[in-house]
């Protein structure tokens, strides 16, 4: 990226003065080397994000930022429903609710190790990944609405967990103010089979290591030590979301212009808050958020039942579970007011700091986990939120690393056996149901996730605490 | 990646076809034919091989989809997101498509059969069919061509 156009406010901020319609400045925080790579669509992106009615602040971008669909994926922005802020499903996006939960096992490296082939191979077996493939779970219409209203909470009710595992999710497991009368028969039909399952593409679970601690008293805090074994799931809303995503994208985009919002690209499709369609998405994108929060859920009971037969008496305890595709309402002080904000982060994850009354009570002291998925075969990492955070992008830390290579060319370059067998000498067991989704999610096909971690922490977005690295990886 | 129909060619030449452009962690996809509706069928194919190779899916079941929008370009979208519906719910995949379009309704018969992971070897999802890079042109050769980015 070109960036003359930027000034240099730190070594790891960057910032856009409002040219053209832009209403507030762009930021974005990345060390310079990240800058450079950064497409050249994420400078058009974040600054037309700048120019929509009602953002408070400015529009941000993290260190992983790239070219998304309106919004850049990696973006913030924050909108004042007071003075005709807007929700946008584009700022969202189809997989609404994407996220990563991690879990502790009381095991270690030494108690998998000799059993890792059939750990992964259980594992494949019980949990649905991959095209066409369906949970074990059908909802009845009645169900399906039940889910969409209760979430996590839906699925610990069922049997799916513990009342113990709600406290470790955002929105203690159930976003309030979901509508399940908004959301289409279409969507619920996407949803009927697909609870629990995990998807395709950069979706998965990992049995990983804890590799290296870099904040022990946090990492304390968290239940995490060196040479501990770790459960992580990165999936979202499914079916469902998508569909969601798809019917508000395009009922916003052409209702846009009766709002006199004038959209420099079509993509940003978005509505007032107050205003009828604004009001709807927020009830359907909502219950999409269950929906998601449901899926992970359900997930991670199928992986607790495969590690029961491994190791009899292992517990999984959820450390937390964060969403990165949301649109939330949040207060945050803004001149020294407290203002009653809607921040849309487009992979992006929330990374309050401690003292943050709606943290849960264990988190209050060092501040929420961030959970930084990697992809396949590289490392994942745990950040905390701090309390500068706050006043960087409301909160938000970076959420992954973002492909480096298409699809087409990674599937032109390596064989999905070949990635298979150089990450099992490399002792990551890979189980999928497609080679050539192995391929195209061949791990020198994505960025340098631990660059974009690093920048996280130097930018003060989030403190890196722990280095997860995969043994076992279910693809979808 | 490219596939060519040549049966579909008319006085000019144009031979339907299709092909996929690169957009960051996602694809494009791009149907060229003579006519508007082969450019729409091409482009389906090409949503297709973003899944897997078309030539493993054997056209036997059909579905019908209709769908209309306001100009040629959300029409795109939302044929694409219907061929994406029918996949998901009916855990299907296509290879055949025949458009018909008039005023801006598109009615289609698309064929397949279910999705038989071991066989067709499916490597992603569609969750849906983008804005981005959408464009639905007559070329200066007279071919038509419907594209835009889908997000996997």
């Amino acid at each position: 990226m070109d960036l003359s156009r930027f000034k240099r406010v730190s070594d790891y901020e960057w910032r856009v003065e409002p040219f053209g319609k832009m209403r507030v400045p762009a930021i974005i925080y990345a060390s310079e080397a990240l800058m450079r790579e950064m497409d050249e669509k994420v400078f058009e992106q974040v600054t037309n994000v700048a120019t929509l009615p009602g953002i408070v602040k400015a529009a941000y971008a993290m260190p992983d930022a790239h070219w998304g669909y309106g919004f850049p994926i990696g973006g913030v922005a924050a909108f004042d429903p007071e003075r005709g802020g807007v929700v946008s499903a584009g700022g969202v996006g189809f997989d609404i609710s994407c996220g990563v939960r991690t879990l502790t096992t009381g095991l270690t490296v030494a108690d998998v190790e000799p059993v890792k082939k059939q750990l992964a191979d259980l594992l494949f077996a019980r949990i649905p990944a991959g095209v066409g493939s369906t949970g074990s779970l059908h909802l009845s219409m009645e169900e399906m609405d039940a889910m969409l209203k209760g979430g996590a909470q839906w699925a610990v009710k069922r049997g799916y967990g513990t009342e113990a595992d709600l406290e470790r999710i955002e929105e203690r497991g159930s976003m309030k103010g979901a509508e399940p009368g908004e959301v289409s028969a279409q969507a619920k039909k996407r949803q009927k089979d697909e609870v629990g399952t995990l998807g395709s593409g950069n979706h998965y679970l990992e049995v990983q290591k804890v590799a290296e601690i870099y904040q022990p008293t946090i990492a304390a805090a968290y239940g995490l030590k060196e040479g501990d074994v770790v459960v992580s799931i990165h999936c979202g809303s499914r079916g469902l979301g998508h569909q969601i995503g798809t019917e508000f994208l395009r009922s916003m985009a052409l209702a846009a212009k009766e709002y006199g919002i004038d959209l420099p690209d079509r993509e940003l499709a978005c509505a007032p808050i107050n205003s009828d369609i604004g009001r709807r998405y927020l009830g359907a994108m909502r219950a999409a958020i269950n929906c998601a929060l449901a899926n992970r859920q359900v997930i991670t009971h199928l992986a607790r039942e495969a590690f029961a037969e491994l190791f009899p008496g292992a517990r999984l305890e959820l450390i937390y579970d964060v969403s990165h595709n949301t649109c939330k309402e949040e207060v945050h002080e803004v001149e020294g007011r407290a203002r009653r904000l809607f921040v849309h982060r487009k992979g992006a994850t929330r990374a309050f700091g401690p003292g943050r009354p709606d943290l849960p009570a264990v988190f209050r002291d060092v501040g929420q986990p961030v959970l930084i998925g990697g992809s396949m075969g590289t490392a994942s990492y745990v950040l905390a939120g701090r309390e500068e955070s706050e006043a960087h992008a409301w909160g938000s830390a970076c959420h992954g690393a973002g492909r480096s290579m298409s699809r087409v060319q990674a599937t032109k370059r390596w064989s999905g056996r070949q990635i298979i067998d150089a990450l099992a000498a490399r002792g990551i067991e890979i189980r999928s149901p497609s080679l050539r989704g192995v391929a195209e999610e061949a791990p020198e096909a994505y960025k340098d996730v631990s660059a974009v971690v690093e920048a996280a922490d130097r930018a003060g977005l989030a403190h890196k605490v722990a280095k997860l690295v995969p043994l076992v990886c279910i693809k979808g | 990646m490219e596939c060519t129909d040549y049966k579909r060619m008319d006085e000019n030449r144009v031979k339907a076809h299709w092909e996929h452009f690169r957009h960051g962690a996602d694809i494009g996809v791009r149907g060229i034919g003579p006519t508007l509706e082969a450019a729409f069928e091409q482009a389906a194919l090409a949503l297709t091989a973003v899944v897997c190779e078309p030539e493993r899916v054997r056209p036997e079941q059909p579905v019908e989809v209709r769908c209309s929008a306001p100009d040629a370009e959300f029409l795109l979208v939302d044929w694409l997101n219907a061929i994406i519906y029918e996949m998901a719910t009916r855990h299907m995949l296509f290879s055949r498509f025949s458009v018909h379009i008039t005023d801006l309704t598109l009615a289609a018969t698309l064929w397949g059969e279910p999705v038989e992971v071991a066989r067709h070897q499916p490597a992603v999802e569609i969750k849906g069919a983008t804005y981005t890079e959408l464009k639905v042109f007559r070329a200066a050769d007279g071919a038509w061509v419907a594209q835009c980015v889908v997000d996997v």
